[in-house]
């Protein structure tokens, strides 16, 4: 299999903490933009989103011009894929202009690993369906970390959409890897009992009280309603019982760390005080995205 | 007149209880008799020494794709992979283009396979018309055109009442009835089992309980009506209790397994290859010890392959886009050796009763049997020789097979159709 990045899930401890320590050298300092450097001088990252996204797709671009390499991005519409072309197919095609790696997102799971077994170019899983995001959590864990000391004896509550989530999946990877407590929370057809044992010390719960309690983190979830195939939970009470609003932050840590992967749905599943509050760091997140992006994409071609 | 003496072979025929070494001759086409040491001027010799020598071996469950779906397999090769296999029989399923609803479509496959098959082809008719679960098909003009069952394989009946007016009518024609039992609303949308490994993964699960429930109507529907009732390609704990317990009922009910679910579980599935994807999924490892059990113990009285060729192109795809189905006729008798026989569950002779004289009675059909004058169709297999498979040298269409590469100990041999050798290793 060529070397690449599929998922949290085969990384080892190590192999993610040389990844953060990376991204923490690239992080910019106050004021000021990320580093200009040639670390991937005369390399063609191809940026392959076959799912809409706007911040992924621009965070793994600014990622790699901030190395030096070329990028070229392509997005499913307009393309040969909408024309039936085959996913190998366009790939071989792609892969025959000879890239140096190929950054992909797709909508079904596991998309990437079947095309690593076909290509030797490295690919980069920047969201395959319900699977996984491994630079989602990776970004995740550098800002944790930008504010707290480790990642062990952490108390991180992952609510919403459990079952359709790729950030969840990744997260629950990455953050049992180094003994965080993880709560599991949302409604019950979107809490599949199965993830309880995906990773020890994991624990779910339909209550987002019981959820947050004690929390030094919570990650919402975007509910996604385009991974949805069936109405699992009426739209009118999820805001209700999974959207966190203000008075539940009392309920966790004083210095609660609140995260959002994005975009996210103001009223939907977050309030717009918590969102804009001084415990969310989703900007931060975007931020690192990039830092972390760049020590990926650097890791995988030097 | 043509003889062929196939000598020294341990010849298995639980038809009558016959278990020894000996010599079984056969004369134009039809059995002749059994004996030791015997001396037949102008007859062909095979010598089966160290080899099992048995009634020809039927599989009641494959897809010949044929018509429709040339590119995938055709009768004639579907047959020859079967033959490959060590079978002489097949009973293929519905789900053509058109679908066999009617007696055109059978007299067409009776006709094809009369002309190109190098096997037995016995085709299963529609129980719906298109099998969309909506109408019954004509099942009593596919009877006298040469249905030996019928199916809405891969379309289960969703409406228990047409399930059971079509239980009524199989009954009166004496046909048996097989079901592909699957909730199709509880398993909308599954690519695999249900379980930590799909969860895991990232893709939608089939739950256990989605076959269960179906398997729980139709044994009920069987029991209002009197039919004859076949689960198709067992695959679940719970399921195979259910048949169990109808048959203690005395229900005419009886079901097969496929060596894919006697073989491996889900966690066995390598990641995201789509010649793991089938229906129904790999289940959990409890599930796959309950289809051995069921085996073991009688409730499981047929093996069968769910044969089904996919084109290559249609196979390489995102997992979630791929159609569900493998390949099997070439690889069952090397998996069922190496799960059911090498570990001592079941005996050779018990495996030769579950590919002959169990699929026979249960399809009716004049097969299964070394009795004299009977037409001589054998299967002479070996539990010992090592080979691997190879789907790059399959006489299917088809390449959607698990198991390429993989090292097997024993297999078959040669296959004899009427008296004619129709595949030797």
């Amino acid at each position: 299999m060529a070397k690449g990045l599929l998922g949290i899930e085969d990384l080892s401890r190590t192999e993610i903490e040389t990844i953060l320590d990376r991204a923490k050298s690239f992080q910019p300092a106050a004021g000021e933009s990320f580093p200009r450097l040639d670390r991937l001088r005369g390399r063609t990252i191809v940026n392959l989103f076959f799912e809409n996204s706007t911040r992924t797709r621009t965070s793994f671009e600014i990622a790699a011009k901030r190395l030096g390499a070329d990028t070229l991005s392509i997005t499913a519409s307009g393309s040969s894929v909408s024309k039936g072309e085959s996913l190998v197919d366009t790939l071989n095609t792609l892969v025959a202009m000879r890239p140096d790696a190929i950054v992909m997102r797709h909508s079904a799971s596991g998309a990437p690993h079947f095309l690593s077994r076909y290509l030797t170019t490295p690919i980069v899983n920047a969201g395959d369906g319900t699977h996984e995001h491994p630079t989602q959590a990776l970004l995740d864990a550098r800002t944790i970390l930008d504010i707290r000391d480790r990642l062990e004896n952490l108390k991180v509550a992952i609510i919403g959409d459990i079952a359709h989530s790729r950030v969840a999946r990744s997260n629950i990877h990455l953050l049992s890897k180094f003994g965080v407590e993880i709560v599991l929370c949302g409604p019950a057809p979107l809490l599949p009992k199965q993830l309880g044992e995906m990773a020890p010390g994991l624990t779910l719960t339909n209550d987002i009280r019981h959820a947050i309690r004690d929390a030094d983190v919570i990650m919402m979830l975007r509910v996604q309603l385009e991974r949805q195939h069936e109405s699992t939970f009426p739209a009118g009470d999820y805001f209700k019982f999974y959207g966190l609003r203000l008075e539940h932050l009392s309920l966790a840590k004083p210095n609660v760390l609140v995260m959002h992967p994005g975009p996210i749905n103001r009223g939907r599943e977050i309030s717009s005080d918590v969102a804009d509050s001084q415990s969310s760091v989703i900007l931060n997140q975007v931020e690192n995205g990039v830092a972390v992006r760049m020590a990926v994409l650097e890791r995988l071609l030097t | 007149m043509a003889k062929l003496l196939i000598k020294n072979g341990r010849v298995i025929d639980p038809a009558s209880g016959f278990d020894q070494v000996g010599d079984l001759l056969i004369e134009d086409g039809l059995f002749s008799g059994i004996g030791r040491d015997l001396i037949v001027a102008g007859a062909d010799l095979f010598d089966a020494t160290g080899m099992i020598v048995a009634p020809g071996f039927l599989d009641i469950h494959v897809h010949l794709r044929e018509p429709g779906f040339e590119h995938a397999e055709t009768i004639e090769s579907g047959a020859r992979a079967a033959a490959a296999g060590g079978f002489t029989s097949v009973c293929c399923m519905p789900n053509t283009s058109p679908v066999n609803d009617n007696a055109t479509v059978t007299s067409y496959i009776v006709e094809r396979a009369k002309r190109n098959a190098v096997v037995n082809v016995y085709p299963i008719g529609a129980i719906t018309k298109g099998s969309m679960g909506e109408e019954l098909a004509n099942i009593g003009s596919m009877a006298q055109a040469g249905v030996v069952a019928i199916s809405d394989d891969g379309k289960p009946v969703m409406n228990s009442r047409i399930m059971r007016r079509a239980m009524e009518t199989a009954k009166s024609f004496n046909l048996p009835v097989i079901d592909h039992c699957e909730d199709l609303n509880l398993s909308s949308g599954g690519d695999m089992h249900e379980g930590l490994v799909s969860t895991n993964l990232g893709l939608r699960g089939i739950p256990s309980c989605s076959e269960d429930v179906m398997v729980a109507r139709d044994l009920l529907l069987a029991e209002l009506t009197g039919a004859r009732f076949h689960v198709a390609h067992i695959s679940t704990e719970r399921s195979v209790k259910m048949v169990a317990y109808a048959k203690m009922k005395g229900l005419i009910v009886s079901c097969e397994a496929t060596p894919h679910h006697f073989a491996l579980c889900d966690s066995d599935i390598r990641t995201y290859d789509s010649n793991y994807k089938m229906k129904p999924p790999l289940r959990g490892h409890g599930d796959l010890h309950s289809v051995i059990e069921g085996v073991m113990n009688g409730t499981v009285e047929v093996l069968a392959t769910d044969h089904a060729p996919h084109a290559g192109s249609e196979k390489m795809q995102e997992f979630e886009r791929c159609p569900f189905g493998i390949t099997g006729l070439e690889t069952a008798l090397g998996l069922t050796l190496e799960h059911l026989v090498h570990p001592g569950k079941i005996s050779v002779k018990r495996m030769v009763e579950l590919y002959t004289t169990n699929p026979a009675r249960i399809m009716n059909l004049p097969k299964g049997t070394l009795a004299k004058g009977a037409i001589a169709d054998v299967t002479i297999f070996s539990t010992d020789h090592q080979w691997t498979y190879d789907v790059n040298r399959t006489q299917s269409k088809s390449k959607n097979s698990p198991f390429d590469g993989h090292a097997f100990k024993g297999g078959p041999i040669a296959t004899i159709v009427a008296g004619q050798f129709v595949w030797k290793l």
